[in-house]
């Protein structure tokens, strides 16, 4: 892995619909929080990576061209990635390699989105390819519908088990969301609520699905040597993961989800993970979607193959539950995409500091955080832990 | 941060961006596309790992290996998966409510994304008894031929 790096400092910006500010000022917003949080400034930063959606989501391709200034990178080497969904989790890849190699001891990476600004669903449209995939999409919600039907079916999980199932993780994320000041929505719902919602893709109605959010994100890394004299408390990165799959939907097994499962391993492989279920004490993986969320629980091992329904419905994932599971409210109640994967990260290092408030698990020293992106072939994975 | 507010509240500002596009889609698409048009659907074969890929590869997207055999697969398949949309999105193509539906189409070894149509699709209940996980569908052919994925109007639930 290089040489040690940790995360010295945080930043969010209260996310939702953020047309009070244009984009610049909201990436500003994250980058100032974040080098208050660590205690520097500016001048310390040697590099900075940023990541949005692919183009078309705001009108403006080039966005680091167009908020440069507000990533503090004017004068700086300045890298941007973009993979969806997955971006965050990208971009704090690219950041940790940039310190691990030793080429910078501090570098700052952004992550943001103005998903109001532009038509989201006809963005992630482009993402298909236009002569086999595009004519039969519905945005994002019928690919992740059709994995989770998929991963019913193989499974010969029951319909109405995954149903309740799903619908006790929306309520669950919503209570959650509730004690995160940052959160996009904040709001009460109901298991009848829930599995009564308006249908959107069958089996998915509206409170499985997450909301589309304005929002940035930024986080600061240092070198092992600099972190110490830095930051009392920081997050180390303990391993990582990103694996890629083949581009057609149908030319994997989307029920076992090959680049989830394989990006887990390695990131498990460079940690010393060896049971998940019980070595970690908090995840945030990236749930988009409720159901999707139950597959993801399979992949990373934190239950057998077909019996995610089962440990959700037994309150293992609850906030007091054995693994407690996006204690923020997660992607189903905040979603500005490019930042979005950047977010599990933050909760992550939070938690294993000690700095989450309200949403706070106790005691939590190993973290993993989680973003899925491309069409559904990318998934990246980083684990952080309150020691080295 | 300027002192000095403006007057009313920050406003938005409506711009649009229209780009066309013209895609290359390659030898082997193209000959899967001629295929098409005279109702068959053809995929390629990996000389390594000898699986079948429809739609066709030009390589194999594991072993890396080009694939030239071509090989006729079934018409109609089983059903893998499939979802039931309701809303209509930005230059989406079908009307709502419709079926997305990926088939195993018999003697292929991948997925095949198209559409399920061809009875009443309004009454969700209804499409849930008749459209089933595991069941057999049989593609429809348009009878005007373009030589797209749209030759296949859609697959029927059969039996």
């Amino acid at each position: 892995m290089g040489r040690a790096v940790a995360i010295i400092g945080t930043g969010q910006t209260k996310h939702g619909r953020r047309n009070d500010v244009s984009y610049p000022e909201l990436v500003r917003e994250a980058v100032v929080a974040a080098l208050n949080d660590a205690g520097i400034s500016l001048r310390d930063i040697e590099g900075v990576v940023s990541g949005t959606m692919p183009s078309m989501m705001e009108g403006v391709s080039d966005t680091h061209l167009y908020f440069a200034e507000a990533l503090g990178s004017v004068g700086k080497p300045v890298l941007k990635a973009e993979t969806c969904g997955s971006t965050g989790q990208s971009i704090a890849h690219c950041g940790f390699y940039w310190v691990a190699s030793g080429a910078a001891d501090i570098i700052l990476v952004v992550g943001s989105e103005k998903m109001f600004e532009g038509d989201g669903q006809a963005t992630m449209t482009t993402v298909a390819d236009p002569w086999f995939t595009k004519p039969f999409s519905a945005g994002a919600p019928m690919v992740f519908t059709m994995q989770s039907m998929e991963w019913i079916y193989r499974f010969g999980i029951s319909e109405e088990k995954a149903r309740d199932a799903a619908a006790l993780i929306s309520v669950s994320n919503h209570d959650n969301a509730l004690e995160n000041p940052y959160a996009h929505i904040h709001m009460k719902v109901t298991l009848d609520e829930v599995k009564n919602a308006m249908i959107i893709t069958y089996p998915v109605r509206l409170l499985d699905v997450c909301p589309s959010s304005d929002g940035a994100c930024a986080i600061i890394y240092a070198s092992e040597e600099k972190a110490r004299k830095i930051c009392k408390k920081p997050a180390w990165i303990k391993g990582l993961g990103f694996r890629g799959e083949e581009f057609f939907y149908g030319e994997s097994n989307k029920s076992i989800w090959p680049s989830a499962t394989e990006a887990a391993k390695e990131a498990y492989r460079q940690a010393g993970i060896r049971d998940p279920l019980k070595e970690l004490d908090v995840a945030e993986v990236y749930n988009p979607f409720t159901y999707q969320e139950m597959i993801f629980y399979e992949c990373f091992g934190f239950c057998p193959r077909g019996e995610a329904p089962d440990y959700v419905l037994k309150g293992t994932f609850l906030k007091d539950g054995q693994l407690p599971c996006d204690p923020s409210g997660g992607t189903l109640c905040t979603n500005p995409i490019g930042a979005t994967g950047l977010i599990r990260l933050a909760e992550a290092a939070l938690q294993v500091t000690g700095k989450a408030g309200e949403r706070q698990i106790e005691g939590a020293r190993l973290a993993l955080s989680h973003a899925m992106g491309g069409i559904d072939q990318f998934n990246g994975i980083t684990i952080v832990g309150s020691e080295l | 941060m300027a002192k000095e507010k403006p007057k009313e509240k920050p406003r938005e500002i409506r711009t649009e961006v229209f780009v066309p596009y013209e895609v290359a889609v390659g030898p082997t698409w193209s000959t899967f596309f001629d295929y098409l048009k005279e109702e068959r659907i053809m995929g390629t074969r990996c000389s390594k790992c000898k699986r079948i890929f429809v739609p066709p590869r030009t390589f194999c997207p594991r072993c890396f290996e080009e694939m030239e055999e071509w090989v006729q697969v079934a018409d109609e398949g089983t059903i893998e998966t499939w979802s039931y949309a309701t809303l209509k999105f930005y230059a989406q193509i079908p009307e709502p409510p419709f079926i997305t539906v990926q088939v195993r189409l018999d003697g292929c070894d991948t997925g095949f994304l198209h559409r399920i149509a061809g009875f009443d699709l309004k009454d969700f209940e209804k499409v849930n008894r008749r459209v089933k996980l595991g069941g057999r569908v049989k593609a429809v052919w348009r009878k005007k031929k373009e030589g797209n994925i749209n030759d296949i109007d859609y697959f029927k639930p059969i039996k």
